[in-house]
């Protein structure tokens, strides 16, 4: 059941749902398959489903235990605590640093971050895992803090950081501490965002050493919990070595000394809950967003047909091509769609449609890229810059068209018009890969190297340069040259060989998984979470921004 | 008739009165104390009166200044209600001194019943029986012996200076005489320096049989007929009923003569009761009950009703044409007895904690639809007070009465339990649940002659005060009501803030705008509600509940620890876990990852295939994940579907287990939620209150933990401080700052309700501040001391029990 909101500032009847035609509402049909593609992919989210409750095991039952001894709660708690009761959380790359240093298992990239709703305000939130290596820093860990600041940085959030982190990981200090986008960059983010009136605060919930030092130094309000919170440039095993003088980390960097003596932390907490609740009443005096609100929606309208049915959306087959429209009707307000250029460069389907109320240009591939398509992408772009709509991207791209008539088309100059059309396009941009990502169709359709505020890949989607199959064939048609130019016979079942490895490796980086453990996304999905996670991404990237911008400026068009 | 009526009281019964004088177009005057300022007696009255301080003695007791409101309102008439000046002869002459109508019987009637021996001369001269005894000057044992063998046993040996218990003893035979005798001789000379003894009768089972009588100035003078308040506790009566039960016509015509006889011995004039006491020993099969004179109350008492319900009459219309100088309304041969009627008195107490007087904010009241307020009905409700009113412990802790009249006992007797179940009173502890349990009791309905005394209660004590149980279905319903209320908290708070609209999936409790849609998601609406990637929100409550556990003194009340999952869509999972199995579950899958350490099985990439769900392979995975440590705390929650809050917030619908589930709900109030991490502030009480549709009230609590931001301010949660538990007046600090203290140890006295309570030291510790002073006036739930726990070890407090130390053992 569902309650019509009914408050004294009810906005005009907000979207043009209410005064569009019925005409624009999406037809449920489905794929013919439908029961094989659920059962096809209930098992790749049983299995997404496994990595993901691995990862948010953290360091495991003992690092917990001893973690759970020093009265500390695990990441997860402590943000659990420090948000509103019932409000969502948005966890970005759970599966960060998966694999990603052979028996070094790094869970979640020893760090929790997201965006989630303190106070009634939207605040992204890092949080680090003391249960995973004492919560040092990976390098990968460093790449997930450093892009849940530039989510901030873009959406404007106010950032709480829940410190508990042992610094830099020093044997890895080589990836860890000399690069631009290295362990300083965070420092760098905090002073920068400062700056720009994005509030910074730290809780120190347990320790920060060495560099981690500076996160609590330079955030603009911080909270430390007495007996675990300790801040200090070097610990006792460093002032034993340099100076010979014995001390404990209480004494030398504890809540008592950094509140009353030295004032590098400003808020005396009794207690991790204590902590929390103190940042919550800090969050509850920072100023309110600004009002002028592009996204004035009070109500809206639940798509007509169920998001679980998005699970059998993706035919089990991967080469069988699907009706994008079948997932805009379960992901779009009251499943409406007004389609821009229905008939023309077909394979692409653009459009605008409302999630939760918020306005959205619709730009979602329905095949391979034609010239016609990549400028009807790159019109459509346009226009949502112009009006200051933000862009949501659906992939399921193969590339854009290859072949004779496709060059003498002109397909490079068209597919570069609406990679133009994307970069540019200086709106608030959500990225979903529901398929394949392949070779420019990627940047056209605002891959990872495009900035989109936000991406994710559903479990049956594959990113890479092409397929594995193809890629196999190309290199192996090279191979077979160089033996040839040696003046050697390349027998077949190496070649079949050398095929099959090459088609693993491209599969095998393909798999969201694999993506999702470097970083390339935000965060696999559930097909049935879609909706729920377009919509917090577009609000978080709106609700703090005073006004989307209108005004994108384009390099020359190639015409 | 009366022209201008002054009230000299408040509460339920001042608003009784002046509901009659508005009936009858007499206009009214109100007095009321500092603290009744905005009470509804003062609101009922054409006009009214401050009298003074909150205190009864300098205000509701001051004469002076009642009749200093009556010369400035032009008054004729005077009504003093029950308590305070209504029994004060004094009060009664000084209003005769001034010309006004006193609306109760003459000063030298008040006198004469107010002095007890002289009353039971006046009476026993007039024929009235009173209790068999002996109180002669001849202190002889030869005599006392004598006069025992006439008064009968068994008999009561008392000192004539007697008092408190003290020289008093019970012979139950001729045998036991001498010994009594001695005995009660040598205490009464040691306590009193006086031992002179009486004997008197000692009824061993008996009932108290009052009878309502009126007279007037004419010579007239009626009964309306008898009631029975045998169900006492402590002498506070808490259940009436008219008529009396279980007796021959014969009898209630004897008595009531007989109260009449009694009126008419000392010139009685307006309403009187005259209690009785009934032997239920006496021999029945000599055709009588034995009924002996007790004492008379010369005012209106609480249970009229009763006997008004029975007779039809209004007896405040009675006692205002009295007071004019009217004949009594009807003539005893007009009246009779028509049906069975029943009271329940509605404290502010906790029965469960010693009865202790409660008070607080009236939070909700809510009482029967079909109920009529101060006038006879089936259903009658005569209350003193109203939503948000605040109840304080300056008077008396009777807020409301219950009253309905029914063809027949049984029938009245189920109208008692149905009104008791459809009422709903929130802020402050009730008497409600009692009384259910009371009215409920088969006994009670029986009402057998061995049953119905005054034991009632002391018998059935453990019946009526056993902890109340809750039901696993409560309890996750209760767990549920406290998540979708807090959610419901927000979306208000986001809304007052024009928020909402900006937050959009974020917003809390967000809505979609139709109904017809697939509408996923949690929260009751469309929103994202508790949404998270790849597993389900859980979090773990524990609620107090006051009913539940052990009673007694310390009404420890017991502790629900409850685990929610958020499945979205209104569904929830909900597990009643207890702390300790939860923590020892988790050392138990530390020891058992440990284990595997040692053996070299670990792995960490086991991509372990939880069965296939296709509904919802997300709750599939945090089931899995969550597997560890629920498992071994309950094997099976309960499943909630469909829960949703009413748009107003007050009613909770849920489907638990398959089970349809409605109750009226109340959170606390979001103005009380302030508080929160500041120092050394009164710790707030979240409260919730649910009231199934089987009457049945289910109230818990949960303290909203406050701390010091100070360096070094020691424990600092709310565990650490010690609140008053009731309004009141600090009579004594038994501690100072430094002091150990052993759990239970006396640490402040508060006098509240003319009675002392002791609070004491809920654990070990030492005191680290004293925030209260002799004469300090404190409020229900400010912070009196502050503990700090004994144990060394910093940051200890309310965290987690440490399973650590038990894994690292079994590691």
């Amino acid at each position: 059941t569902s309650h019509l909101r009914s408050s004294p500032f009810a906005p005009f009847p907000s979207s043009w749902r209410s005064v569009s035609s019925a005409s624009n509402v999406l037809a449920p049909a489905l794929d013919r398959e439908v029961a094989a593609n659920t059962a096809t992919m209930s098992e790749l989210l049983a299995h997404m489903g496994g990595l993901h409750a691995a990862a948010r095991a953290g360091g495991g039952a003992v690092a917990i235990a001893r973690h759970r001894s020093r009265h500390k709660m695990l990441p997860r708690e402590r943000i659990d605590a420090l948000i509103d009761e019932g409000s969502p959380f948005l966890e970005l790359s759970p599966l960060a640093g998966r694999g990603l240093y052979g028996d070094d298992d790094v869970a979640g990239g020893g760090i929790v971050t997201g965006i989630g709703k303190v106070q009634g305000r939207l605040v992204a939130i890092v949080a680090n895992d003391a249960t995973v290596k004492g919560g040092t820093y990976y390098p990968i860990t460093v790449k997930k803090h450093l892009r849940l600041q530039e989510v901030a940085a873009q959406c404007r959030l106010p950032c709480l950081y829940l410190v508990d982190s042992g610094g830099a990981n020093l044997p890895r200090q080589a990836d860890v501490f000399p690069d631009r986008d290295h362990f300083g960059r965070i420092f760098y983010n905090q002073a920068r965002m400062s700056a720009a009136g994005i509030p910074q605060i730290a809780v120190v919930l347990g320790s920060c050493t060495a560099g981690g030092a500076y996160v609590p130094a330079m955030a603009d309000e911080c909270v430390i919990v007495r007996g675990n919170g300790t801040i200090f440039l070097g610990g006792p095993p460093l002032v034993k070595a340099a100076t010979g003088e014995d001390v404990s980390a209480e004494d030398l960097g504890g809540a008592d000394l950094h509140c009353s003596t030295s004032g590098v932390t400003d808020h005396y907490a009794q207690d991790e809950a204590h902590a929390l609740a103190i940042a919550r009443d800090i969050v509850a005096h920072l100023p309110l967003p600004p009002t002028a609100s592009a996204a004035a929606a009070g109500a809206w309208q639940e798509p007509l047909y169920p998001g679980e049915e998005l699970r059998g959306v993706v035919p089990a087959d991967a080469r069988r091509p699907f009706d994008v429209r079948a997932v805009l009707a379960r992901l779009l307000d009251g499943s409406r769609l007004d389609e821009f250029k229905t008939n023309y460069g077909a394979t692409l389907v653009t459009g605008f449609g409302s999630v939760y109320g918020q306005e959205v240009g619709v730009v979602a591939n329905n095949g391979v890229l034609f010239s016609a398509a990549a400028q009807k992408g790159a019109h459509f772009v346009q226009l949502c810059a112009q009006r200051g709509v933000p862009l949501l991207f659906l992939q399921n791209i193969t590339g854009f068209m290859v072949g004779r008539a496709a060059e003498a088309g002109g397909i490079a100059k068209d597919g570069a018009k609406m990679v133009r059309a994307v970069a540019n396009a200086d709106v608030p941009k959500v990225t979903v890969v529901i398929g394949g990502s392949f070779g420019a169709g990627n940047y056209g359709m605002c891959g990872r190297a495009y900035s989109p505020h936000f991406m994710y890949m559903w479990p049956n989607a594959r990113i890479g340069v092409m397929g594995g199959e193809q890629a196999a064939g190309v290199l192996a048609q090279v191979e077979a040259e160089k033996h040839r130019r040696k003046g050697k016979q390349w027998a077949p079942e190496e070649e079949a060989k050398f095929r099959a490895a090459m088609t693993a490796a491209y599969d095998t980086q393909a798999r969201p998984e694999y993506a999702s453990a470097r970083l390339w996304d935000d965060g696999c999905i559930d097909p049935a979470d879609t909706r729920q996670v377009v919509g917090l991404s577009l609000a978080a990237a709106t609700a703090n921004v005073p006004r989307i911008s209108t005004n994108s400026r384009f390099g020359p068009f190639r015409f | 008739m009366v022209k201008k009526l002054l009230v000299a009281n408040r509460g339920e019964i001042a608003c009784r009165i002046l509901s009659t004088a508005r009936k009858l177009g007499v206009p009214t005057v109100a007095v009321f104390s500092e603290a009744d300022r905005r009470a509804k007696h003062v609101e009922l009255a054409d006009e009214s009166f401050c009298i003074g301080a909150a205190a009864a003695r300098d205000s509701y007791l001051r004469g002076d200044a009642i009749l200093d409101a009556a010369r400035r309102s032009g008054a004729d008439a005077i009504h003093p209600g029950y308590g305070f000046l209504s029994e004060n002869a004094a009060f009664a002459e000084a209003c005769a001194a001034a010309g006004l109508a006193f609306v109760g019987p003459p000063a030298a009637a008040i006198r004469a019943m107010g002095d007890k021996s002289r009353a039971k001369e006046i009476m026993q001269a007039a024929g009235v029986p009173v209790v068999p005894g002996y109180h002669g000057e001849d202190q002889s044992e030869d005599r006392l012996l004598a006069e025992a063998a006439r008064v009968g046993f068994p008999l009561l040996v008392k000192a004539v200076s007697g008092g408190g218990g003290k020289g008093m003893k019970l012979a139950a035979g001729p045998a036991d005489l001498r010994e009594a005798i001695a005995s009660a001789r040598r205490e009464a000379l040691a306590s009193f320096n006086d031992d002179r003894l009486l004997l008197e009768r000692y009824v061993l089972r008996p009932r108290h049989v009052e009878v309502q009588v009126f007279a007037d100035g004419h010579g007239g003078a009626v009964y309306l007929f008898d009631r029975d308040c045998s169900v006492q506790r402590r002498h506070q009566k808490i259940i009436e009923e008219a008529p009396a039960p279980g007796l021959p016509d014969e009898f209630h015509r004897l008595i009531g003569e007989a109260a009449v006889r009694a009126a008419r011995a000392v010139g009685y004039r307006n309403a009187g009761t005259v209690e009785f006491i009934v032997d239920t020993d006496a021999d029945a099969a000599a055709g009588q009950q034995q009924f002996y004179f007790m004492e008379m109350n010369t005012r209106l008492q609480v249970e009229h009703p009763v006997s008004e319900a029975i007779t039809g009459q209004d007896f405040v219309e009675w006692q205002l044409r009295v007071a004019a100088g009217g004949r009594l309304p009807r003539s005893q041969a007009q009246l009779a007895a028509v049906g069975h009627s029943f009271e329940a008195r509605i404290y502010a107490e906790s029965p469960r904690n010693n009865f202790l007087p409660g008070a607080g904010t009236v939070r909700r009241w809510r009482t029967p639809a079909s109920a009529e307020t101060f006038t006879n009905a089936a259903v009658r409700v005569d209350s003193g007070v109203r939503e948000g009113d605040t109840v304080g412990t300056f008077y008396d802790p009777m807020i409301a009465k219950l009253v309905t009249h029914g063809p027949d006992r049984a029938t009245a007797l189920a109208a008692l339990v149905a009104a008791l179940r459809q009422t709903q009173v929130a802020g402050l502890p009730t008497n409600i649940p009692f009384l259910l349990r009371l009215a409920a009791h088969p006994d009670f309905a029986a009402a057998t002659r061995s049953e119905l005394t005054t034991a009632f209660i002391a018998r059935h004590r453990d019946a009526l005060l056993a902890p109340q149980p809750v039901p696993d279905e409560v309890a996750a319903l209760a767990a549920v009501s406290r998540h979708l209320l807090a959610v419901r908290r927000q979306a208000e708070a986001e809304a007052a803030q024009g928020l909402a609209a900006r937050l959009g999936p974020w917003s809390s409790g967000s809505s979609s705008a139709s109904s017809g849609g697939a509408g996923s998601g949690g929260g009751g609406g469309g929103g994202a509600g508790s949404w998270r990637l790849w597993h389900s929100h859980r979090r773990t409550y524990s609620l107090r509940h006051p009913e539940g556990g052990a009673g007694g003194a310390e009404a420890a009340g017991a502790e629900l620890h409850l685990a929610l999952t958020v499945l979205g869509g209104g569904e929830f999972m909900v597990e009643r876990t207890s702390s300790s199995l939860e923590a020892a579950a988790e050392a138990a899958a530390a020891a058992k990852a440990a284990a595997a350490v040692a053996h070299g099985h670990h792995k960490q990439h086991s991509t372990h295939k939880p069965p296939a769900s296709p509904s919802s392979p997300s709750a599939t995975a945090a089931a899995t994940a969550t597997a560890a440590t629920a498992a071994a705390a309950t094997p099976a929650g309960l499943r909630v579907r469909g829960a949703s809050l009413s748009p107003d917030g007050g009613r909770v619908v849920a489907e638990v287990n398959g089970r349809r589930l409605e109750a009226a709900v109340l959170g606390s109030a979001a103005e009380d939620s302030g508080g929160g991490g500041g120092g050394g502030g009164v710790p707030m009480e979240h409260t919730l209150d649910l009231w199934l549709s089987d009457g049945e009230h289910f109230h818990f609590t949960w303290p909203e933990p406050t701390w010091s931001r100070k360096a070094g301010a020691g424990g600092g949660t709310a565990g650490g401080s010690v609140a008053s538990p009731m309004p009141g007046r600090v009579v004594a600090v038994m501690v100072a700052e430094g002091d150990a203290v052993s759990a239970g140890a006396p640490l402040v006295a508060l006098e509240a309700m003319k009675m002392e309570h002791r609070v004491t030291a809920p654990r070990a510790g030492v005191v680290e501040s004293v925030l209260a002073a002799p004469g300090l006036q404190v409020a229900q739930g400010q912070v009196l001391v502050v503990l700090r726990p004994e144990a060394k070890e910093a940051g200890a407090k309310e965290a987690r029990p440490g399973p650590g130390a038990k894994a690292a053992g079994a590691a």
